[in-house]
């Protein structure tokens, strides 16, 4: 009986503690760098398209909401014709930045994506392109591989030693 | 002691108590948030007062669907039950001198009867679901119900013995020295215990019961039927919380203030106090409710009942 | 005060007659419900608010709630409505309604026979029922008293245990709180078993 009005007397006391509710549109929570928000396609430092349209993120993805398709320009670089991402059909399991080769697909601490018409929600490639690199500034995905390109030939690339002739005896 | 205005009186005491009712549902989930550190409704209007026109807009708007196996009058006439039962009570509870809609000598007796023909709607929506959870529900409210009954009936009668009348009116006059809940505490203990199963609120909700019965005795109601038994809920409240003041807490009295505001005031204590023992109680086992109601309370209030009677016997 | 009288009056008639004709249980009980709601208004009219409201109180409010409850049990099928249509022919009515029509007929003469006086008693206050009850009447609230007192100790042996059963229901939990602990001793054992033969 006592229990019963000591358990009454104690949630009362709870009227003066602090709330824990934030109270989110006046009071924004803090997010991590690395939150799993808004999708995004990044750029080179200069300023090129870092994806190389592997279509890795599209397998990838366990609800199937990004569409690409790749084409090439006229210096032999890949880049995706059209990239979309469905953001209605997308959970946001990060699965595809996981995935991406060249740190191209990068997901950002937003999450306020809200519209009145869900065809609003598919977005774009000229919606999801952002002007910098994003999480990682100095990465350029073109200068470490080894692939050829226009202005950069086999063993051009940093780190990279000639390539060898396979035709040859010598050392 | 009636009104002068009887019209007048009667419309005003039924737009207020249906205005309260509604009301609670804000006050409700405002205070069971503050007791769980929470805020609750704060967005629509100024402290989300609004809240309840929203609620009150929704649910008018909802498909009213009628379950085809349901026995369709008796579904139909349930909720109806609730709200004229606990709205006749409200017309012998006087609010202040001259506001009030009916003083008869019998008002007390008359809130009691009313109360517990306010079971029929329980027990009816429950059978007339023909869903076997809305029947166990309802089961359990005519069990429920019929035994708090009992002693909330005896657990008044010390009451009555001190004023010496079933008049409401007279029981609050009677008061004017010492509030009855000094020498009939325990009455008031019982009288408070009763309500709340009266009302069917947690922690005795066992009709209810979301955790092992669905909705209990209104899983099938929708749309403003089952709006109907959510606003006779809160005005089941508010009645035993006024019913509350009358008897044991000098219902208009006091000084300084106006009567009404102290009546109201009084009122609101105790709906506070109820929705603190909704967010404080869990719910007792069904077993335990029975065997607490006839095993421990009747005989308490049986007690409380000589003593007062032979209390009474030797002052006079 | 008179119109309201005859409304309830004929409301009780019909309502009772509703419960007489109904098929379905509850419905009938619904009806028996209106009709002591009737009967209790007119108590009110007739100058006895005090068991107008206890006619509420315990006959329609408790005991008629207790009806509904025993109903609601009975899980009532459409062959129970085929047999209470069969109850409604005429061979199974016609002998109470000619007795009861012979009451009727009483009931009628005892009325015309004296004039109307027109005029409702005043209301008695509960304080008279109660100096009546244990005044003048109190031999009879005794003995209704002893007869409660008796449904009451009945209903308490029925209601009751038998504390043969109750006791070996007992012994069967002890038993089985007693042997709980064990198939867990065991278990624990097995497992250390296991762990000491596994490498």
């Amino acid at each position: 009986m006592l229990s019963i009005v000591e358990t009454i007397w104690r949630v009362f006391t709870h009227a003066f503690r602090k709330r824990v509710t934030v109270l989110y549109p006046e009071e924004k929570p803090y997010l991590a760098p690395r939150y799993r928000g808004r999708i995004i396609l990044s750029r080179d430092p200069d300023g090129g398209e870092r994806c190389v349209a592997c279509y890795l993120c599209a397998v990838v993805c366990p609800v199937d909401c990004i569409a690409l398709h790749a084409t090439e320009d006229e210096h032999g670089r890949r880049y995706p014709e059209f990239f979309r991402i469905n953001f209605s059909r997308c959970i946001f399991c990060g699965f595809c930045e996981d995935a991406c080769p060249t740190y191209a697909i990068q997901l950002t601490p937003d999450f306020e994506m809200s519209e009145f018409n869900r065809q609003n929600m598919v977005y774009e490639k000229e919606h999801l392109l952002i002007s910098g690199p994003g999480k990682y500034p100095g990465y350029n995905f073109w200068n470490v591989s080894g692939v050829a390109i226009g202005g950069k030939d086999k063993g051009q690339a940093e780190n990279e030693g000639r390539p060898v002739d396979v035709r040859s005896l010598l050392p | 002691m009636t009104s002068p205005y009887p019209i007048a009186s009667i419309l005003g005491i039924l737009f207020a108590s249906l205005t309260i009712a509604a009301g609670l549902i804000w006050l409700e989930r405002r205070l069971l948030a503050l007791w769980q550190d929470r805020y609750g409704p704060n967005r629509v209007g100024p402290f989300g007062l609004a809240q309840v026109i929203a609620d009150a807009i929704k649910i008018f708007f909802k498909q009213d669907w009628v379950a085809p196996f349901a026995d369709k009058p008796v579904f139909i006439i349930a909720p109806a039950i609730i709200l004229v039962t606990v709205l006749l009570s409200f017309a012998v509870v006087p609010f202040a001198p001259g506001i009030v809609v009916s003083d008869p000598n019998i008002a007390l007796l008359f809130f009691l009867g009313m109360s517990s023909l306010g079971a029929y709607s329980v027990v009816l929506a429950g059978w007339s679901s023909n869903n076997k959870y809305a029947l166990l529900g309802s089961l359990r409210a005519a069990a429920q119900l019929l035994s708090y009954e009992v002693f909330m009936g005896l657990s008044v009668m010390g009451v009555v013995m001190l004023a010496g009348s079933f008049q409401l009116s007279e029981i609050v006059h009677a008061q004017r020295g010492l509030w009855f809940v000094v020498p009939q505490f325990l009455g008031f203990i019982l009288f408070l215990i009763a309500g709340v199963a009266e009302t069917r609120r947690l922690p005795f909700d066992l009709p209810e019961a979301e955790s092992e019965l669905v909705a209990g005795f209104h899983s099938e109601y929708s749309g403003m039927k089952f709006g109907m038994f959510f606003v006779g809920e809160y005005l089941g409240v508010t009645l035993i919380s006024a019913m509350i003041t009358v008897l044991f807490f000098g219902g208009w009295l006091g000084p300084v203030l106006p009567p009404v505001v102290w009546f109201l005031l009084k009122m609101f204590f105790f709906i506070s106090f109820f929705i603190l023992l909704r967010a404080s109680l869990p719910r007792p086992r069904f077993d335990q409710l029975m065997s607490w109601a006839w095993k421990l309370l009747l005989p308490l209030a049986l007690l409380n009942l000589i003593v007062t009677g032979a209390v009474v016997l030797l002052l006079a | 005060m008179e119109i309201a009288f005859y409304i309830a009056g004929v409301v009780a008639i019909i309502s009772t007659m509703m419960t007489i004709t109904r098929l379905n249980a509850i419905h009938a009980l619904l009806y028996l419900v209106v009709s002591l709601l009737a009967v209790a208004v007119v108590f009110y009219i007739l100058g006895a608010p005090f068991v107008a409201a206890l006619e509420v109180i315990i006959y329609a409010g408790a005991i008629m709630v207790l009806f509904v409850f025993a109903v609601m049990l009975l899980n009532t099928g459409e062959s129970d409505i085929v047999r209470e249509r069969l109850l409604l022919s005429s061979e199974v009515w016609l002998g109470p309604s000619i007795l009861s029509s012979v009451l009727l007929a009483e009931v009628g003469w005892l009325l015309f026979r004296e004039p109307p006086t027109g005029a409702f008693p005043a209301a008695i206050e509960p304080k008279e029922v109660g100096i009546a009850l244990f005044g003048p009447y109190l031999i009879g609230v005794e003995l209704a008293s002893m007869l409660l007192l008796a449904g009451l100790v009945g209903a308490n042996h029925l209601g009751r245990r038998d504390p043969g059963t109750e006791e070996t229901e007992e012994a069967e939990n002890a038993d089985t709180r007693a042997r709980q602990p064990a198939a867990g001793g065991d278990l624990v054992r097995a497992g250390a078993d296991r762990v000491t033969s596994a490498p």
